[in-house]
């Protein structure tokens, strides 16, 4: 059960992708000959079972729909994307269908031109898929489309809360550090947290944000990447109290998000730990880490609590998408095809895969099984807001630089009224 | 093969075979010497053109670009527009990240000289006499230099996580009060780095140091030891100064790869916790890569190159002139 799904995944690939981007990147313009014959080059994160030969399996289907396109799949390690995206779209050899996580990362890339505007190819079917596209758009515009849905929260054991004597989930900051004591009392390491790789580190700071201030705030606070509100130096005294209360593992400023059984992940998914603060790609990250069958049946999901006298409304979450753009050679193909990969049966196929945890089409949902997935689809249909990843809403640099700031701060480095000022230096 | 002259026959006196060498400075000048320089210029434009070609194209044209891109305020998409000067610079530099980077490249380098020097060149002249299981111990210390960077920073995290390996080991030892946060403690993270480059880049200089050994005859230790030199003695009279040229060769190499250090430092610790074990290198991918400032990570480059560059020149310049005297410096004939 492994999936495109996780957002983040490898360091490995960072040093070979480094090397890579000094190469010319590998890619091609939709080649369009005499005949119509359209190839599109599509690059794509899901460089594993099951999503590698899923997308196969899709762009196969939709060249026997339509001879006439055909596709040069590339699936490529996700975080080499960051260095081959620039490189590519610098250059004029830049795929034609690449991954995309929207927001302001894609406002980044819009910059250089080469992306395609696909707003009025897809305004007849865009709706269905609900407000998660409205991500996708720079200034009103769309410029691509998600294919499934993150959110944030907290994934926790419970054999190991029932072991600390702790009956239900904590709802509230209170509830919650009082479980971190009962968990710490009975031996068990409360909470894992992967502080090396940084963004997840930068989820705490920004939940206590969206619990902090009012929605209207943190929208604003963004949209000027400025955040000069009281309220997001109150976020950061929240964590620092958080944080005050010890609950991480022994040595986890140096511990990795998902590689191996001693990274945050593997902490949980092997019992050594209670609970992580991590995206749904969670469940999907787990086997590779754990000897346990069994795991996913010992694993339940709570949302990140409510903080006391905040001005957020404590239902929001925080979360994101994975999807694809279309670039400026691509011809009408490419928002065809995105259409096709957002039509219920592909999503379904998706979802049956494990390509996708949450389907961006909801008629996808009912595709669902595993019960803590659709304790976090209910979650997600109730909630009012979903706010996109700081880092990832925000253009690249302030993004980055933000994350880098609350990691550091987990390190004892800076103080809360420093943290906001992070993305404006 | 058996040929033993020296010198090769030339057309005219190809009859007289099996003659004693022709002393070089009996010579007749070589024809076409001096014929005027279009044979010598032909010579140079196909042998010296594809290198010169290639080292322009993929060194000099870089650097010229990476130096212009570090005057932009630049995120690596659209057009260069936002000229700063040399503000990216300042900026660099006021950086306290980036301070801490350079220093800890210094310690790297510094403790390399201290630590790895000695210790290479004891092992070097441990492994040249002559004793059982010398291939393999050879063998063995040189080994984790042929292990690519990223192998050995993925083995190397795993062990030293907590109450892994390396504190096991610890532990079992009776040391079990050493045991720190190896990559978790900011305080210690750099000297654990110190560490494992040392057991990576260690064997390399055994190599060099053994290769600079065979060079050395024998017989002028034996002569050191009929005159009485104590081997302590021959060593330190004898063999270190002759072993100078590999010396100062080592020093360049290691300077010169403490200055870059990147993929070690990357993937075990991504220069952290909070910059505690960050290099140039890592600073310079974590702002340009991974935040997509891509003028400010040229600016970072161009330091880097210039530091990197002065050491170089000033080290020929002072260390290795005697060593490359006439290979680099001095025109031949």
């Amino acid at each position: 059960m492994r999936g495109t799904g996780t957002r983040r995944r490898g360091a490995l690939a960072v040093v070979a992708a480094a090397t890579l981007a000094l190469v010319a990147a590998c890619g091609g313009s939709a080649g369009s000959n005499a005949s119509g014959k359209i190839t599109l080059t599509w690059w794509h994160n899901a460089n594993n079972d099951p999503g590698r030969s899923t997308f196969k399996a899709v762009a196969d289907a939709y060249h026997k729909a339509h001879p006439n396109v055909s596709f040069k799949i590339v699936p490529m390690q996700n975080e080499q994307f960051q260095t081959k995206i620039p490189v590519a779209l610098r250059g004029n050899d830049f795929p034609d269908i690449y991954q995309q996580w929207g927001s302001g990362s894609e406002a980044t890339q819009v910059q250089s031109g080469k992306l395609m505007d696909i707003t009025s190819a897809t305004s007849s079917w865009i709706s269905e898929l609900g407000t998660a596209p409205s991500g996708w758009q720079v200034n009103g515009k769309q410029y691509g489309v998600p294919y499934d849905l993150h959110i944030v929260g907290f994934w926790y054991r419970t054999d190991l809360f029932k072991q600390a004597g702790i009956d239900a989930p904590p709802s509230t900051m209170d509830e919650f550090n009082a479980d971190v004591s009962k968990l710490k009392a009975a031996g068990i390491t409360a909470v894992a947290a992967g502080s090396k790789d940084r963004w997840p580190d930068a989820f705490y700071w920004e939940y206590f944000a969206l619990r902090e201030c009012s929605q209207d705030t943190v929208v604003q606070a963004i949209k000027d990447q400025k955040m000069s509100a009281q309220c997001f130096v109150k976020a950061g005294e929240d964590l620092k109290s958080f944080l005050d209360t010890n609950p991480f593992q022994k040595g986890f400023l140096g511990t990795p998000a998902q590689q191996g059984a001693g990274s945050s992940a593997g902490l949980v998914a092997n019992g050594k730990a209670a609970m992580e603060l991590q995206g749904d790609w969670e469940l999907a990250t787990m086997p590779a880490l754990t000897k346990d069958k069994n795991f996913a049946d010992k694993l339940g999901w709570f949302p990140f609590p409510a903080v006391a006298g905040g001005q957020g409304d404590p239902h929001t979450v925080l979360g994101g998408g994975d999807g694809f753009s279309c670039t400026a050679n691509a011809t009408s193909a490419c928002p065809d095809f995105l259409k096709y990969v957002s039509s219920a049966s592909v999503q379904q196929k998706l979802v049956t895969s494990n390509t996708i945890t949450l389907p961006t089409n909801p008629a996808a949902n009912a595709s669902i099984t595993d019960p803590t997935m659709k304790t976090v689809l209910s979650y997600l249909q109730a909630t009012k807001y979903n706010q996109t990843y700081f880092d990832q809403a925000l253009p690249t640099e302030p993004g980055q630089a933000l994350d880098s700031a609350v990691a550091d701060f987990f390190a004892g480095q800076g103080s809360a009224s420093a943290l906001p000022k992070s993305i404006s230096s | 093969m058996s040929q033993t002259r020296i010198l090769p026959s030339r057309a005219g006196d190809s009859g007289s075979a099996g003659d004693a060498p022709v002393p070089a400075d009996r010579l007749p000048p070589r024809p076409g010497r001096h014929r005027g320089g279009l044979r010598t210029r032909l010579e140079l434009a196909v042998l010296l053109g594809p290198a010169l070609v290639l080292f322009v194209g993929f060194v000099l044209l870089p650097i010229g670009v990476a130096a212009y891109y570090s005057l932009y305020d630049w995120n690596g998409f659209g057009p260069l527009t936002d000229f700063i000067g040399l503000g990216n610079y300042h900026k660099v530099l006021a950086d306290p990240a980036f301070q801490q980077a350079v220093g800890h490249n210094l310690i790297i380098a510094g403790l390399s000289l201290v630590v790895q020097l000695p210790l290479g060149l004891g092992l070097a002249l441990l492994l040249n006499r002559r004793l059982h299981g010398r291939s393999f111990l050879r063998l063995v210390t040189f080994a984790p230099y042929v292990l690519s960077e990223a192998i050995t920073a993925v083995t190397w995290a795993l062990m030293l996580q907590p109450d892994g390996f390396v504190d096991q080991v610890f532990r079992a030892a009776g040391l079990g009060d050493l045991v720190h946060l190896w990559l978790a403690d900011r305080g210690i993270v750099l000297y654990t780095m110190f560490v494992v480059i040392t057991w990576k880049y260690l064997g390399f200089g055994i190599i060099l140091f053994l290769a600079g050994l065979t060079g050395i005859p024998p017989e002028l230790r034996e002569a050191a030891a009929l005159d009485g030199a104590t081997p302590w003695q021959a060593i330190r009279h004898v063999v270190l100064p002759l072993l100078g040229p590999t010396t100062r060769i080592w020093v360049f190499l290691s300077v010169i790869g403490s200055l870059q250090l990147f993929d070690l430092v990357w993937i075990m610790t991504s220069g952290g916790p909070a910059n505690a074990s960050g290099t140039m290198a890592t600073y310079l991918f974590d702002r340009g890569f991974t935040r997509y400032a891509f003028g400010y990570g040229s600016a970072v480059t161009v330091i880097l190159f210039v530091i990197s560059f002065a050491f170089a020149l000033l080290y020929q310049r002072f260390a290795l002139r005697r060593d490359i005297d006439g290979a680099l410096t001095r025109m031949a004939g």
